[in-house]
Parts: C-alpha cells; sequence; structure tokens
C-alpha cells in the first residue's frame, strides 16, 4: 500500500475495522457507537459490516457498560468499549480502577482483563469543563492498567491494533481536536513498536517531552526556535504506560535541558511524575532544572478566549525554552 | 454531534400548522385560565431557542454543544409555573427553556451560551453549565444524571432546616438509563423528601430511541415501584402538564415525593451539527406535528380568550426580545484572562498560580 492521506478519525476507524475483520471475538460497545456511527464518527459504518452483534449500542449507562466489558473480557470476548468523553472516568472509575486494573492482582494471576476502554479527552470544542478535561494522570495513577495515548494517524491506528491483542487492560485517549488532522501516512508501514517514544524532531539544546496533541504545539514551537537558532529535540511519548524513559533520559543526556508539556492540568499530574524521572534519571547531565509546562490548574472555561488560553500554547514554549538558554 | 461540518441549519421561526379541529375538542373554555401566561412562556422559549441557533450559524456562540428545546416547552411551561418561588431545581443539558420558564433574564443567559462576561456564570459555564442561585436554578449539567442527586440533597436541607421548599430535577428519558437516578428515587422516598422528579421524554438520546434503549418504557412504573408517586403528561397539552405538575408539587411540599414524565418530541437534532440522520422524514414530521406552542395558540383562540391579531403582536414583541438577546451578546465582551483563576476556591481563598506566573518565578535568574 502507498501512502495516502487519511484523518486521524479514518485511522482509528481502519484498526477497529482490520481488528474486528482478523478476530471474531472483538466487539465493540457503548453509547451510540453502531447506528449513529460514534460521537465523533471513528465507528461510522461499522455496523453495516459487522452487524449490531458486533456494534452494540447501550444505554447511557458508563458504569455497566465498561463493567459488561469487563466481564466480557474474562469469558472471550475482547471489548472495546467506547467511553464517549474521558470525563466519564467520572462514573466509570470503579469498574475500572477497582475491577479491571486489579482482577488479574487479587485473583492471583488466574484471568486478565483484555479489553480496550476507547475515550477522547481534551479542550478545543469550548465544549465546557465537564467535556473537555484531560484525565490520563487518574489513569496513570492506578496500577494495572496500560495507557496509550496517540498523536498521529498512523499510531492512532497502529497502537489500536497492538492494544487489540494485549492480555490487559488497556485505555486508550484520543484527542478530540485531532479528529480531523489529516497525515500523509501508509498504515501498512511498521511504526516504532508500542511503548517506545518516537523523537519527532531531533535537536541538541533541549528535549521536549510529551504526547497527543500537545506534540504538534511543541513541533510548532520546535519550529520557531530553530529560526532562533535553538535546536529543539521532540519527543512524543505515544504511550504513558508503558512508560519509556529510555528514549527520554538518552535524550536529556544528550540535551542537558528537558521541558515537559502537557495538556493536562499541572499538579500531581503527568508532567510531574515525567520530571521527576528525568530528575532522578538524568541529574547529573541536567544543566537547568526540569521545567513543565502544563494546564492551568483550572476547570476547562467554555469561553473560547478563556478555553485556549488555560492549555499550553507554543509561545509559552518557545518563552520558556529562551529563557533556560539564555537566548 | 459529530464534527463533520454540515452545513448547520437555520431553524424556522414559524409556528407548525395549527392542530386539528379533533384535538381542539378535548378543551372545555375555562375563565380563568392562565393559558395566556403559559402561551407566552412556551413562545418566548421557542423564539429564544430559535435564536440561540442563530447564535450558532453566526459564529457568536461558545462551541455547538447547543441542545435546543424545541418541541419540549410545555414540559418547562407546565412544571415551573407549578413550582413556588423559593422552590429549587436542576436541569439536564437541554435546560434553556426550563430556565426561561423560571424567569432568567434572555440577554444574560444568551450572553452565557455565547461565553461572554455578561453571562449568569461570567462565561465560564455556558449553555451546559447555566445556574442562578437568585431563581433557585442549582445548576445545567453535561454529565446526563448529574444533577439528579443534587435535588436529593436540597430537599434534605429543606426537611431539616424546615423550609418550605421543593426542588425539582429535570432530566431527559436518556438519564432513565443511568443508575444514579435510582438511588436517588429510592432515597427521595425512603426519606420523604419534598422532591420532584421531572422527565422530559423527547423519544430519543442522541440518535437511540427510547425502545433501544430500555425492554420497559413506561417510566411511571419504575418510580412507583421505588415507592413515589408517579404520573405522566402530555407534552403536547401545557395545561395538562402544569395539573399534573400541581398535584406532584403540592404533594411533595407535604413530604411525598413524585415523578413526572412529558412525553413530548425533540423537534430538531441533538446539538447543533446533528441533522438525526437515524429518524424519518415521516416521523420527524409526525413529531413536529405535536406541537405545544401552535396547540396553546389554536386553544386561546378557539376558546375565545384571546384573538389571532392580540396573538401576533405579543409574537412580535417577543420576537424583538430575543432579538435584543442576539444583538446583546454580539456587543458584549469576552471575559478578561484574570477571571479564569477566579471562583475555582472561594474569594479570599488562595487562587491557583498561574503558568506563566509560575515560570516567571522558576526563570527569573536567567
Ligand atoms: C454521563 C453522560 N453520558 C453520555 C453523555 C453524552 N450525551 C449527552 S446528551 C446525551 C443524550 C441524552 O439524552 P436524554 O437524557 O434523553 O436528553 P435529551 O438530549 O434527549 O434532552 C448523551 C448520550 C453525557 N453528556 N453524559
Ligand atoms: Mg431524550
Amino acid at each position: 500500500m502507498a501512502a495516502q492521506e487519511i484523518t486521524y478519525r479514518d485511522a482509528l476507524r481502519q484498526a477497529l475495522d482490520d481488528a474486528m475483520r482478523d478476530d471474531e471475538t472483538v466487539v465493540v460497545i457503548g453509547e451510540e457507537v453502531g447506528r449513529y456511527g460514534g460521537a465523533y464518527g471513528v465507528t461510522k459504518d461499522l455496523i453495516a459490516s459487522y452487524g449490531e452483534e458486533r456494534l452494540i449500542d447501550t444505554p447511557i449507562s458508563e458504569p455497566a457498560i465498561i463493567g459488561a466489558a469487563v466481564g466480557a473480557a474474562m469469558t472471550g470476548l475482547r471489548p472495546v468499549a467506547e467511553l464517549m468523553y474521558v470525563d466519564f472516568l467520572g462514573l466509570v472509575m470503579d469498574q475500572l480502577a477497582n475491577q479491571a486494573a486489579k482482577i488479574r492482582y487479587m485473583f492471583g494471576g488466574q484471568i486478565g482483563v483484555p479489553m480496550v476502554v476507547r475515550t477522547q479527552g481534551g479542550t478545543g470544542r469550548s465544549a465546557g469543563a465537564q467535556h473537555s478535561q484531560s484525565l490520563e494522570a487518574w489513569v496513570m495513577h492506578t496500577p494495572g492498567l496500560r495507557l496509550a495515548m496517540p498523536a498521529t494517524a498512523a499510531d492512532a491506528y497502529h497502537l489500536l491494533r497492538h492494544a487489540l491483542t494485549l492480555p490487559d487492560p488497556v485505555v486508550f485517549i484520543e484527542h478530540k481536536a485531532l479528529y480531523a488532522r489529516k497525515e500523509r501516512t501508509d498504515l501498512a508501514a511498521p511504526v516504532a513498536p508500542w511503548g517506545q517514544a518516537t523523537i519527532r524532531r531531533a535537536g541538541s539544546d533541549v528535549t521536549l517531552v510529551t504526547y497527543s496533541r500537545m506534540v504538534f504545539t511543541a513541533l510548532e514551537a520546535a519550529a520557531a526556535l530553530a529560526e532562533r537558532g535553538i535546536a529543539a529535540e521532540v519527543i512524543d511519548l505515544r504511550t504513558l504506560n508503558p512508560l519509556d524513559m529510555a528514549t527520554v533520559a538518552a535524550s536529556v543526556r544528550r540535551t542537558g535541558r528537558a521541558v515537559v508539556v502537557t495538556e493536562s492540568c499541572l499538579t500531581g499530574g503527568v508532567a510531574a511524575e515525567l520530571a521527576a524521572r528525568i530528575g532522578e534519571e538524568c541529574f547529573d547531565y541536567l544543566e537547568d532544572p526540569v521545567i513543565r509546562i502544563a494546564g492551568e490548574d483550572v476547570p476547562i472555561p467554555v469561553s473560547p478566549a478563556l478555553e485556549s488560553a488555560a492549555i499550553p500554547q507554543p509561545p509559552v514554549i518557545i518563552s520558556v525554552v529562551q529563557r533556560m538558554l539564555r537566548r | 454531534m459529530t464534527l463533520d461540518p454540515a452545513k448547520p441549519q437555520r431553524i424556522s421561526s414559524q409556528p407548525a400548522q395549527p392542530q386539528s379541529a379533533q384535538s381542539q375538542s378535548a378543551y372545555s373554555p375555562r375563565a380563568n385560565s392562565r393559558l395566556w401566561e403559559f402561551y407566552r412562556t412556551m413562545r418566548r422559549i421557542r423564539c429564544f431557542e430559535e435564536r440561540v441557533g442563530e447564535l450558532y450559524v453566526r459564529g457568536l456562540s461558545a462551541g455547538s454543544m447547543l441542545h435546543l428545546s424545541i418541541g419540549e416547552e410545555a414540559a418547562a411551561a407546565g412544571v415551573c409555573a407549578a413550582m413556588a418561588p423559593q422552590d429549587s431545581f436542576t436541569t439536564h443539558h437541554r435546560g434553556h427553556g426550563i430556565f426561561l420558564a423560571r424567569g432568567a433574564d434572555p440577554n444574560r443567559m444568551m450572553a452565557e451560551i455565547g461565553g461572554k462576561a455578561a453571562g449568569y456564570c461570567g462565561g465560564k459555564g455556558g449553555s451546559m453549565h447555566i445556574a442562578d442561585m437568585q431563581l433557585g436554578h442549582l445548576g445545567a449539567n453535561a454529565i446526563v444524571g448529574g444533577g439528579i442527586p443534587h435535588v436529593v440533597g436540597a430537599g434534605l436541607s429543606y426537611k431539616r432546616l424546615k423550609r418550605d421548599a421543593v426542588s425539582v430535577a429535570f432530566f431527559g428519558d436518556g438519564a432513565m438509563q443511568q443508575g444514579i437516578l435510582y438511588e436517588s428515587l429510592n432515597m427521595a422516598a425512603l426519606w420523604s423528601l419534598p422532591v420532584v422528579f421531572v422527565c422530559v421524554n423527547n423519544q430519543y438520546g442522541m440518535g437511540t430511541r427510547i425502545d433501544r434503549a430500555t425492554a420497559e418504557t413506561d417510566f411511571t412504573r419504575r418510580a412507583a415501584a421505588l415507592g413515589l408517586a408517579a404520573a405522566e403528561a402530555d407534552g403536547e397539552d401545557v395545561e395538562a402538564v402544569h395539573a399534573a405538575a400541581a398535584a406532584l408539587i403540592g404533594g411533595a411540599r407535604r413530604h411525598r415525593p413524585a415523578f413526572l414524565t412529558v412525553s413530548c418530541f425533540r423537534f430538531y437534532g441533538h446539538g447543533r451539527m446533528d441533522k438525526s440522520p437515524y429518524r424519518t422524514a415521516d416521523e420527524e414530521a409526525a413529531g413536529r406535528r405535536r406541537d405545544p406552542v401552535a396547540r396553546a395558540r389554536v386553544e386561546l383562540i378557539a376558546r375565545g380568550l384571546t384573538d389571532a391579531a392580540q396573538v401576533d403582536s405579543l409574537d412580535a414583541e417577543i420576537e424583538a426580545e430575543m432579538n435584543a438577546a442576539i444583538d446583546y451578546t454580539a456587543a458584549a465582551a469576552a471575559p478578561e484572562l484574570a477571571a479564569m483563576f477566579r471562583d475555582v476556591f472561594a474569594p479570599g481563598e488562595p487562587a491557583p498560580e498561574p503558568l506563566a506566573d509560575r515560570l516567571d518565578r522558576l526563570l527569573a535568574e536567567a
């Protein structure tokens, strides 16, 4: 297959289509996933190929959707449970954190829960405080859950395909502002393996560590920095569990400086975890303290002007790097 | 609600065709009728929602997640007219009409929907999070079922503090499948709270018709099974909704919690980007014939409570009022950036440190 233009949304859809074709135990379960084709169109028309037995429209009952997926995963199916907004983790945390994440461990390894929770988060639609959050820290803070957050269409495809082969529960968080993003790619071409970070732009002056939509924010900043003679390296983590600290540490040891960029809010978040690990692993190589650029510690306001100001934009990254490097 | 930038639909401001003579004959004229008042409330809601659609088309709304209550006006007008000033309520995401029926200022509502500082919540909440403690609005909610248990707590307060108030939860048929509703119904009944649960049953939760969301579509049976007084009202008939609500709210005031389901039809898509491809044209046409606003207009004239000219002039007055709300919103200012950090905690409490300030501090000596 040759490279072609594909959206993040269609890459996800292709992954589901291919996985369902290859593995009859894969079922999609969630609100509006069948006839409607998904609130963001990811499962559009899949019902025509796989029927309502495998594209299971549910009532608005999130805890039971995730809980039913847990039970199905324990008994022979490989469910993809769609949680329409990551914000609804608030409703399903028991099934996810107390049940799915702990069953293998509590039961002494007798059984696993091979399921994927597909969901989407982030800002970009003025969807307000209950529909715009970045809650990956809640998931990352729970042993037993894998966590993928693809930025590119190619990763959306390959990480989802891989997630659907794993023996344990995976939370797969898409970004609502990326669905329509187009990319020229060949889905048949391999990408980096699951669990390995990718260097999206090489540079020797500073390492920008990020994932999901912020990869593009960081790349934009890196391009602007290059015009000012500063070479920033941009690392896309792709998965937060597993977390590829080896790639990050190798980069930071080369550049001597690290900036962590997340859309999710600062305090107690993923950025804190990353900064702490970089500090521990690269202490002797660091020219400057690791800096975290993260979302403001506020609920996401609906007003478009405030919404975009609540999350990192390229200028703040540019300014931080310039100040770090004193140029 | 898909992101496909399909052309937004413009909603007609023409009332649907009047009802058949058959439905008119179901009424008997009453001298002390409140129908004129109900009609006015419903017409204001209809017109406001049409203007919200226009706000979106003009690119003045904060986002596209705007859920219009066109077709559901009788639920809002009928129930709110049965509430007392000291009562409180919560709504779901389709709550503009309910709040208007309660007496909201259309300018401040529209400004909130536009994300402007002059809005009810300073532009931080938006369409799905309008609230106003002055009018007893404990909050609209973007989590299906999210506001339901709050009325249980309000009922608990009123009972404990010996206040003569009732709290009313408004939600959609979709919330009938959320577990939290049953936990709430059960507590309200168990503790005999002054609480009423109102399901605005517009037949759909996004694209899912109720019979595809549940095997038991008679919702009153569920509430009755948990020990609540339960009734159903025809959402095309505002007087019937009002009568049912008045009886149930009256009972709740005497600590007999209740459940009311109002059957109606969501005339347009779920949000501004949904064109309802999952409904047939016939189904939509039939649904839109169940028009509580058009029916009330016909009734008013048929019963001799008013004449067409008077209704037309009221309609024109309302149009002008709602047009002004758009102009007000267009001219209103966006919130200042500093507003972002306010209200995370109470005034006077330490606020979150802005990212820029923290970075300035950290990089100061550079
Ligand atoms: C907990 C939760 N699940 C799903 C959604 C997405 N969603 C928003 S509105 C809606 C349909 C709600 O239907 P209903 O309760 O009947 O209200 P209506 O939209 O018909 O007024 C859904 C599924 C949500 N906002 N919150
Ligand atoms: Mg509904």
